[in-house]
């Protein structure tokens, strides 16, 4: 099978997963789940990782990269702090 | 030390596991912390994993740039306000969309060096970069709006759907011609026209439909990363993509659906601007036969009461009034009278807002119910007060079926023997509709500021009540 077809199979599979998770999650958190997800999709960061870190890598491509790489680590460290900040919140009454 | 292309591929699939467990266990509060972190090992194998391959070999640029990230990361997340979160989270979204448009078009530089270019690359590389763009616009307009940096009312004229239209079939058009030429002015020109087009979809879009705004968004960052992934042949950046992408989605539609709209009608309908006049408040009441009530009317009824409901919405964030809540929660309880927290869908900016502000004024979440739940004991409370909401308690969604809002579910709040309204003027909700529950008989507005009113509610209950 084509690695491209590997993928597609792959993504759609995921969607399924997706799908499943995601209504199990009470509506209380609804806020912390965006910034989870947000904090997740900063795994973009390996995509800039890839670009930036290519031995033959051309100059141009290396700031782009460079950038994508600054971008995508405010997300990862900010969307996974904030998220911890939220979920330290909720709590249940003091015994 | 360098990992093999198998050890990296196990590494992945751990991380892929492990962030499925992190969304997991957002089920209930008190698994959720650990799911975080679940998240957070998942993001440093793959990361590590990432860097050790054999792809990486250059560390300059890279060590610079997570440093760099990590300490802006840190800090606005350890700075920022609780109410500010809709904004962080659309400006962090704007940053998710704007690295799959750069990755993207890093990509294209390298392989186009190596002279690897095929057009299935692309065109997975073109869609990269259309969605990764119209994300980091869109969200920048959703951060505008939020920041109030520019109005929140939607921004409509003549011909917008035709304009847009036209800006989408041209993007794709030139993502078409690249894919079949290579030509860098076609992948420069879709660019450019694909963040105009985040931009012209995103303004017309009201302050009040923002949590359809900011889960659509959280939506396109997944499927900008999934399509990276594609482009990368990178199987981590799918199956998270596809993650965040359906769970934007599925907030998407819960959102739409509590608000018993569509999403086209969400993006494309939109009701009137949220601004209204705040002049002589209580003389329009007056004409209009609504009754207003004092602090001391209010808390003759609440000290006595058996259950008080309270209803927050937009305008307690507004007020910032979830900690003279808190404090009056607790003066009540003190006087054994119960008291919950009812939450509408789609209260506040983004999906969950309200919770997330009651939390931070400590407020147990086992005192906050969804409006299922909660919805059957509005007819045994005594008290209903009705905090800065408006729409999500007008009984006109039940029975009046010429309303724009007939349909939409509603928390029962016309049904508890008292309602009072803390409200700064009588300028209508978000959808312009006059509200049917201010002209029931056991209905009685406060004017004021909320924060105000429920302090002044606070002391009147120090100082022994009635």
């Amino acid at each position: 099978m084509p690695d491209t077809l590997v993928a597609l199979y792959v993504f759609v599979l995921s969607c399924f997963i997706g799908y499943w998770v995601i209504w199990g999650v009470t509506p209380s958190l609804h806020t912390p789940l965006v910034a989870l997800t947000n904090a997740i999709s900063g795994i973009i960061i390996v995509g800039a990782l890839l670009v930036t870190g290519l031995e033959s890598v051309g100059t141009a491509a290396e700031i782009f990269g460079f950038i994508a790489v600054l971008l995508a680590s405010i997300n990862v460290f900010g969307g996974f702090l904030v998220t911890n900040r939220m979920l330290a919140m909720f709590k249940k009454k003091d015994k | 030390m360098e990992i093999s292309a198998n050890t990296q591929s196990i590494a992945y699939l751990i991380s892929a596991v492990l962030f499925i467990l992190a969304l997991k266990s957002l089920t209930h509060p008190a698994s959720a912390r650990r799911g975080n972190y679940l998240g957070m090992i998942g993001m440093a194998i793959a990361i590590l994993a990432t860097l050790f391959g054999s792809e990486v070999q250059s560390y300059g640029f890279i060590v610079a740039g997570v440093a760099a990230g990590a300490l802006i990361g840190s800090v606005v997340a350890a700075r920022v306000e609780m109410t500010a979160m809709p904004q962080l989270v659309a400006a962090l979204h704007s940053f998710v969309g704007m690295a799959a448009v750069l990755v993207a078009i890093g990509t294209y530089l390298n392989h186009d060096a190596a002279g690897t270019l095929n057009p299935v690359m692309m065109g997975e590389l073109s869609a990269g970069i259309i969605i990764g763009a119209i994300t980091f616009s869109g969200s920048v307009v959703a951060f505008a709006k939020l920041q109030g940096l520019v109005s929140g009312a939607p921004v409509k004229f003549k011909g917008q759907h035709m304009l847009n239209a036209a800006i989408g079939v041209s993007t794709i058009l030139l993502g078409i011609h690249f894919g079949m030429t290579e030509s860098m002015t076609s992948l420069v020109l879709m660019t450019l026209l694909a963040f105009v087009l985040g931009f012209t979809l995103i303004i017309p879009i009201g302050g009040a439909d923002m949590p359809v705004i900011i889960s659509m968004l959280n939506s396109y960052s997944g499927w900008a990363a999934a399509a990276t992934g594609f482009t990368l042949g990178n199987l981590l950046l799918i199956i998270v993509g596809a993650l965040v992408g359906f769970s934007g989605a599925i907030l998407s539609y819960i959102m739409c659906r509590a608000m018993n709209r569509s999403i086209i009608n969400v993006v494309f309908g939109g009701f009137g601007s949220e601004s209204g006049g705040e002049a002589s408040a209580a003389g329009q009441a007056a004409q209009k036969g609504v009754k207003s009530a004092s602090v001391e009317d209010a808390i003759y009824w609440m000290e006595d009461a058996g259950k008080v409901i309270i209803v927050p919405g937009y305008g307690m964030a507004v007020a910032q009034a979830q900690h003279a809540l808190k404090e009056m929660m607790e003066l009540l309880e003190a006087r054994n009278v119960e008291v919950k927290f009812a939450i509408h869908p789609v209260a506040g900016r983004m999906p969950g807002h309200m919770n997330v502000l009651l939390a931070e004024a400590d407020i147990p979440y086992d005192h906050v119910q969804e409006m299922e739940e909660i919805n059957p004991e509005f007819p045994t409370s005594d008290v209903t007060l009705v905090v800065g909401a408006n729409d999500v308690v007008n009984p006109a969604a039940k029975s009046d079926s010429s309303s724009p809002i007939y349909g939409m579910p509603i928390l029962d709040a016309s049904k508890s023997r008292q309602v009072y309204f803390l409200k700064r003027s009588m300028s209508p909700g978000y959808s312009g509709v006059d509200n049917l529950l201010f002209y029931q008989d056991n209905t009685s507005l406060i004017f004021g500021d909320a924060k105000d009113t429920i302090e002044g509610m606070v002391s009147a209950l120090k100082g022994g009540g009635h």
